[in-house]
């Protein structure tokens, strides 16, 4: 059967059961988008490409699925150059296919002509440039293979306009061979006893979990070994969802901005057991002053994690799937009552707990609207496997902190590159994996202005997300850095609250708008959106400007100097 | 480039026992593009490769890349595994230079006036090297060797007036075990 390279890509994603693509045609990819209109696949038309990419990552959060996302070539490229390097910093899967000038071409600054496989070479797993029509199938094949197995990664296929519109002998092939490239998935036996002799031993352990354990779909696994052993568990902020926070041996999100409990519980460990995460300088603050009595298990499906940035005293490389409950048998064999032997920490902990818990006032008179309170009304309206979608900055803190994750894979941020208006088009891609769930992005005002033209894309192909701005009128985080360590003086960061009037706007996209400014309306207001399924609904909680996200271990200190509250920062 | 007369020891420590070479020895699919990833692992983190060889193995669907480059143990061991991730990488030896045959190759020509040309042609015969071309006024030799001795005659050349030195850079495998197989003594080093 002679196809065209253009068909031939597309029935190769057929193949790779691709539902949908996040994309937006243009000149060099025109040859593609011919034979897709004759393809089940839905394509989704977002406004800009960076959407495509970020729409592609939400879905693949939520489905554990490799996003799909395809665009031209030139400037429609380097678009999404955003979304790869954060994808690539949070390990998803991604597939992104760029079209590009014609081979002749190639070489020549020829009109949208980007050097893409170099430009994205360092925020790929792997790229690759198709010179031959008859490479299809086998790229896209070992595309699809390399983006989802290992540690996961976004990969991207450049695909010049000749060599879709030339033509070839269809072929699938039945196995991909990469002969450089074979991840180690079973962990080292000897090691994993090691392993979990120093478990038997500890007396403070942590098991300090990344989201790692959401990509190998080993949170079942995770919650066995937590439970039998009776060890307390962190979640890093990529992984929060992966252990329930219901459960009572949940400590919540270490780090920067994590509560004093979890942060703490590390600092004094006699035992990290680090599951998936990748000690993040968020996470660890000054290193030299991290977990400075825990020795270090460090499970990773990437051999350069072990030893990055801490020597660990038992090295694992394979994947947690697997290596999990390996290494809950081999605890089981030792026989030790680890949970009696926990007594003391666990109680140790739960002091912690009762001290030091997150807080915040909301003052009763409903005014200032405090944002946390927001994030709590929104959780206790929404039911509990709501998936949430967050930008980055001071909201995003608050909603990991605030919300309560008890399921997997519910929620979806930019946690390493911290990209800012992640959150719009990340929650449209999340809707589309999962419709049945209800999808909220909570976003901030200066993020929301980044992406926000994708709610065009979510009213067109009646993806009805929710979305809640913690409107503050300022880059909030930026504003609490200059206001905590610039002597207040407030530098380029006041947005307004009212420009643009968000409501008019969310109202000319075709959503739902509301404002609510004081506490007082925010029930009204939440029912409303929660009443609406038949399009997007925007919410502009107009927050309190001043508000702060406590803790904070400030930048270079260590975890042992962490600021619990404004109170503590008043004293110092 | 000027010729300054004091070379910088390929191999070992450096001067000032801060800089240390390693060499990689890595075995890649021979396909376009691999040498700019390569190369890109060792750009981000701001570190200079100090010579590159790259040509296809006795399979010319694979080349070997040797790589020297300055970089304390602990960057480097995260290096070879970052190489270790790129798809197009099969396998990295870490060459100890106690270990393995190295080589490397040296064209230079030389402008000489008559009293300097046997000077010259003795060196290179001395060396045991080659005059492979020769001017008006000028010779190219070529010599093969360690990079030590290259060095030494590199040092020695410095007296006259050198055009132009180009060395290849390294090119290095693994020296073969000496022990007959029906000997039984195991040895504790590793292969590679």
């Amino acid at each position: 059967m002679q196809l065209t390279g253009a068909q031939a890509l597309i029935k190769s994603l057929e193949m790779e059961q691709v539902e949908v693509i996040f994309g937006l045609p243009g000149g060099a990819i025109l040859p593609v988008y011919d034979p897709l209109l004759d393809s089940t696949i839905r394509h989704i038309l977002v406004r800009h490409e960076q959407g495509a990419g970020h729409a592609a990552e939400g879905y693949a959060h939520v489905t554990g699925r490799p996003g799909v996302a395809m665009v031209t070539s030139g400037p429609a490229a380097t678009n999404i150059v955003t979304a790869l390097a954060d994808a690539y910093m949070d390990s998803i899967p991604l597939v992104v296919i760029t079209g590009q000038v014609g081979t002749t071409l190639i070489g020549t600054d020829a009109f949208q002509e980007a050097d893409t496989t170099g430009i994205t070479m360092s925020v790929t797993k792997h790229n690759w440039l198709v010179t031959d029509a008859s490479q299809i199938p086998t790229v896209v094949r070992e595309a699809f293979h390399v983006a989802t197995t290992g540690r996961p990664g976004p990969v991207l296929i450049d695909l010049p306009k000749d060599v879709s519109n030339q033509l070839m002998e269809w072929y699938w092939p039945e196995s991909v061979d990469l002969p450089g490239y074979k991840p180690t998935l079973k962990g080292h036996p000897k090691m994993i006893q090691e392993a979990a002799k120093l478990i038997s031993k500890a007396l403070r352990p942590v098991l300090y979990v990344g989201g790692g354990v959401l990509r190998a779909d080993a949170t079942k696994e995770l919650l066995t070994l937590a439970e039998h052993c009776g060890i307390p568990v962190v979640t890093t902020l990529m992984a929060r969802g992966a252990f329930p926070d219901d459960n009572p041996l949940c400590l919540g999100m270490p780090g920067m901005h994590g509560n004093y409990t979890a942060v703490t519980s590390m600092q004094k460990s006699d035992l990290l057991i680090t599951l998936g995460a990748r000690f993040d300088d968020r996470v660890t603050g000054n290193v030299a002053g991290f977990a400075p009595y825990a020795k270090v298990i460090h499970v990773d499906i990437d051999p350069a994690e072990l030893g990055k940035i801490r020597n660990p005293d038992v090295p694992i490389v394979g994947d947690l799937k697997l290596v999990i409950p390996e290494l809950t048998k081999e605890i089981k064999k030792l026989k030790v009552d680890i949970k009696a032997q926990l007594e003391p920490w666990i109680a140790e902990l739960a002091t912690w707990r009762e001290k030091f818990p997150l807080t915040y006032q909301q003052d009763p008179s409903g005014r200032p609207l405090k944002p946390q309170y927001v994030i709590e009304r929104l959780r206790q309206m929404a039911p509990p496997d709501t998936i949430v979608v967050s930008g980055v900055g001071q909201h995003q803190m608050w909603a990991s902190q605030f919300w309560k994750f008890n399921h997997p894979n519910t929620w979806v941020n930019s946690g390493g590159l911290g990209t800012m208006g992640f959150a719009v088009p990340a929650a449209l891609g999340a809707k589309v994996g999962r419709p049945d769930k209800v999808v909220w992005a909570i976003d901030g005002d200066g993020c929301f202005q980044m992406t926000a033209q994708e709610l065009v894309t979510a009213t067109a192909e009646r993806i009805p997300i929710k979305v809640a701005i913690l409107n503050n009128a300022y880059l909030g985080m930026v504003r609490q850095w200059q206001e905590m360590f610039y002597d207040q003086r407030y530098s380029e960061v006041y947005l307004s609250p009212d420009l643009p009037d968000y409501v008019k706007w969310a109202e000319a996209m075709g959503c739902v708008g509301i404002r609510v400014d004081s506490a007082d309306e925010v029930q009204v207001a939440i029912e409303k959106a929660n009443s609406i399924n038949d399009r997007p609904v925007v919410i502009d909680f107009r927050t309190d400007t001043w508000e702060k996200v406590f803790p904070m271990v400030p930048a270079g200190k260590t975890n042992d100097e962490i600021v619990i509250g404004p109170q503590e920062m008043e004293k110092k | 480039m000027t010729f300054s007369g004091s070379v910088v020891p390929m191999g070992g420590n450096g001067a000032n026992g801060a800089a240390k070479h390693h060499v990689l020895s890595v075995l890649v699919e021979n396909k376009s593009g691999v040498l700019a990833r390569i190369a890109q692992l060792f750009s981000r983190r701001g570190y200079n490769i100090y010579s590159l060889s790259v040509a296809p193995t006795e399979d010319d669907r694979f080349s070997r890349v040797t790589i020297v480059v300055d970089v304390e143990s602990a960057p480097l061991e995260q290096i070879t595994k970052q190489l270790h991730k790129l798809i197009n990488v099969l396998k990295i030896s870490e060459i100890n230079a106690s270990q393995a045959v190295e080589y490397e190759l040296l064209l230079g020509s030389i402008s000489t006036s008559s009293e300097s040309r046997s000077e010259i042609i003795e060196l290179v015969r001395i060396f045991d090297g080659k005059i492979v071309d020769v001017g008006f006024d000028k010779l190219t030799v070529m010599l093969a060797g360690s990079p030590k001795t290259l060095d030494d005659f590199e040092a020695l050349l410095a007296v006259y007036p050198i055009v132009e030195i180009q060395r290849t850079g390294r090119v290095a495998l693994q020296k073969l075990d000496r022990s007959a197989p029906t000997r039984a003594r195991s040895k504790s080093g590793k292969a590679s």
